[in-house]
């Protein structure tokens, strides 16, 4: 009885799921009259703002993606080795992107950083795309902290960085040949994620009027029909590749390290 | 951990004293958290309680009680709760119901991969996937319209940029977030507690009530809080989906942004401040919650 319920249960949520997903699908097929075809897809690829605004956003994201590793792998290193005291901190820290809503967070760097401020970095086009990608390291920074600390768990920091060291290498090395080719997969995952967030951001990107992939898709939801179903896909499709790719990490993923038994 | 001294010490009868010099290492990360996420929303909470010269005021908040402010709030709010409280319910019996054995397990492993996807398909694609199916020339509509001969929004009162509209297309991702965070809960709850449980001759709603329920009850609650702060920062799917026929806090606050649309700018900050109240108190009871069940869960 209970298994039948269970069953219609998730049936109903497999449809909720489903449909949309089908929906936006067969939407975005029917832009010729009558037959399927997949006119709006060659649209949208022939569109030069499609292609400008895309590789834009992946340009953003490789760059928070460099920058946010650059920040969270020695942080998260160095909390672990020399201040495990700070960790509830830092964790809290880091936290606080899901709290302070990313409209807030972006309204106050468009107060702060303006042309009369110490750091006018919204005064050029370079500065303002720094600050859109410190903004999107400032989103990822969640998940990247917290896919980066998890990897670290796994590995015996003390006792690599005391090997390295004993071999005469400095910090430098010791971070990027020692710890990061260790963390390298959770790195990824965090890398993974982050790109699939960034790749999409609507709210930072149109208050700060960059050209990026979400502010386009936004203005094309407003004036097309076809297209928009289309994007959907793509962005379904993009979001869809980087989950598979973090499982497909999280198979070559160390396990804990144990403590070796004398 | 220790690492060898390559300083002199001072004095041989002085205890061995360096300089606390270790925090130096977590300098790039506070400085980076000070100037693009501290700093920010320092300046927004400042500038809620400023005038225009700079003065100290309340005015501002007084302010929030006039024009359509009270009612965006309310309605954002509304959301908020109906789309996190429908998001645990409907996401803790999908997990419940693959963790504990009603359904096959082998269904685990992609539930959890679709919820890490699903929950992730946020914003404007996910606006346009829904308008694409229950829009007035979407998929469903289309279907009803040629099988049926049902229109939608006349016949059934149906429309999607509604209320309960916006709140199922918030579900998309609340649902799988939540399915997300309780499955490691769920599986945290010992065979051992409900073999005892049943052994002192406790039915199954006797279980769920007085064992299984109290132990998940800070998760859940706590992750009632996420979801509900989840949606109440939300812009993108809404302004997508709606473009501004639901007037919500985001929406307006990004006009606001824009274009100043309410004439003060102070008033802005006091609005994107009275944001981070809300999500603050949702998410303080969240992290006050998780440290308490995450002490059962070892």
């Amino acid at each position: 009885m209970t298994r039948l319920l269970a069953w219609i249960a998730f049936l109903f949520g497999a449809l909720y799921f489903a449909l949309p997903l089908i929906g936006m699908t067969e939407f975005s097929l029917k832009m010729r009259r009558g037959v399927y075809s997949l006119d709006a897809y060659v649209k949208v690829f022939a569109d030069p703002r499609f292609q400008e605004t895309f590789s834009f956003s992946v340009m953003m994201a490789l760059a928070t993606i460099a920058f946010g590793v650059l920040l969270v792998v020695p942080t998260a290193y160095w909390v672990r080795l020399k201040m495990p005291g700070a960790r509830p901190w830092i964790e809290f820290v880091t936290l606080l992107p899901l709290v302070i809503p990313a409209i807030v967070i972006v309204f106050g760097y468009i107060r702060l950083y303006n042309t009369s401020s110490f750091l006018p970095l919204t005064g050029s086009t370079t500065g303002t795309n720094i600050l859109l990608m410190f903004g999107y390291a400032t989103l990822a920074l969640p998940y990247m902290y917290r896919s980066v600390d998890t990897g670290l768990r796994t590995i015996d920091v003390a006792t690599l960085t005391e090997a390295a060291q004993s071999l005469g290498a400095g910090w430098v090395t010791i971070l990027s040949r020692v710890i990061l080719p260790n963390v390298l997969i959770a790195v990824l995952s965090g890398a993974f994620l982050t790109f699939a967030i960034v790749i999409g951001e609507f709210t930072m990107a149109a208050l700060l009027d960059r050209p990026a992939f979400g502010p386009y898709m936004q203005l094309l939801g407003a004036n097309r029909a076809y297209e928009p179903a289309a994007l959907a896909v793509i962005a379904f499709g993009i979001t869809w590749a980087c989950m598979a790719l973090i499982q497909l990490l999280a198979r070559f993923a160390p396990k804990p390290a144990k403590p070796v038994k004398e | 951990m220790s690492v060898q001294s390559a300083m002199p010490m001072a004095g041989s009868g002085k205890p061995n004293f360096r300089l606390p010099l270790n925090w130096l290492g977590l300098l790039p990360f506070i400085v980076f958290a000070l100037l693009f996420l501290v700093l920010p929303t320092v300046h927004i909470v400042v500038g809620a309680f400023q005038d225009r010269d700079g003065a100290f005021t309340l005015q501002n908040l007084l302010d929030l009680r006039n024009g359509t402010i009270p009612a965006s709030y309310w309605i954002s709010v509304k959301i908020s709760v109906a789309s996190a409280a429908l998001g645990c319910l409907i996401g803790f019996g999908m997990a419940a119901a693959v963790t504990l054995g009603d359904l096959p397990r082998w269904m685990k492993s992609p539930q959890l991969t679709f919820s890490g996807v699903a929950s992730n398909f946020a914003g404007v694609p996910l606006a346009f996937a829904f308008l694409a199916t229950y829009g007035p020339v979407g998929v469903v509509a289309v279907i009803m319209r040629q099988s049926f001969d049902i229109v939608l929004s006349r016949d059934l009162g149906f429309n999607i940029l509604s209320f309960w509209g916006l709140t199922s297309v918030y579900l998309f991702f609340q649902i799988p977030l939540m399915i997300l965070i309780i499955t490691p809960a769920l599986d945290g709850l010992k065979r051992e507690w409900r073999e005892a449980a049943e052994v002192l001759g406790a039915t199954g709603v006797q279980y769920w009530r007085m064992v299984a329920l109290p132990i998940l009850f800070p998760s859940l609650l706590g992750t009632f809080a996420l979801l509900f702060a989840n949606a109440f920062g939300a812009v993108a799917t809404a302004m997508a989906f709606t473009g501004s026929s639901l007037n919500i806090v985001p929406i307006q606050l990004f006009a606001q942004i824009r274009g100043d649309v309410l004439g003060n700018p102070n008033l802005g900050y006091a609005m994107a401040f009275g944001m981070i109240v809300v999500t603050g108190i949702a998410n303080g009871v969240y992290i006050w919650l998780r440290t308490r069940s995450e002490r059962w869960l070892k």
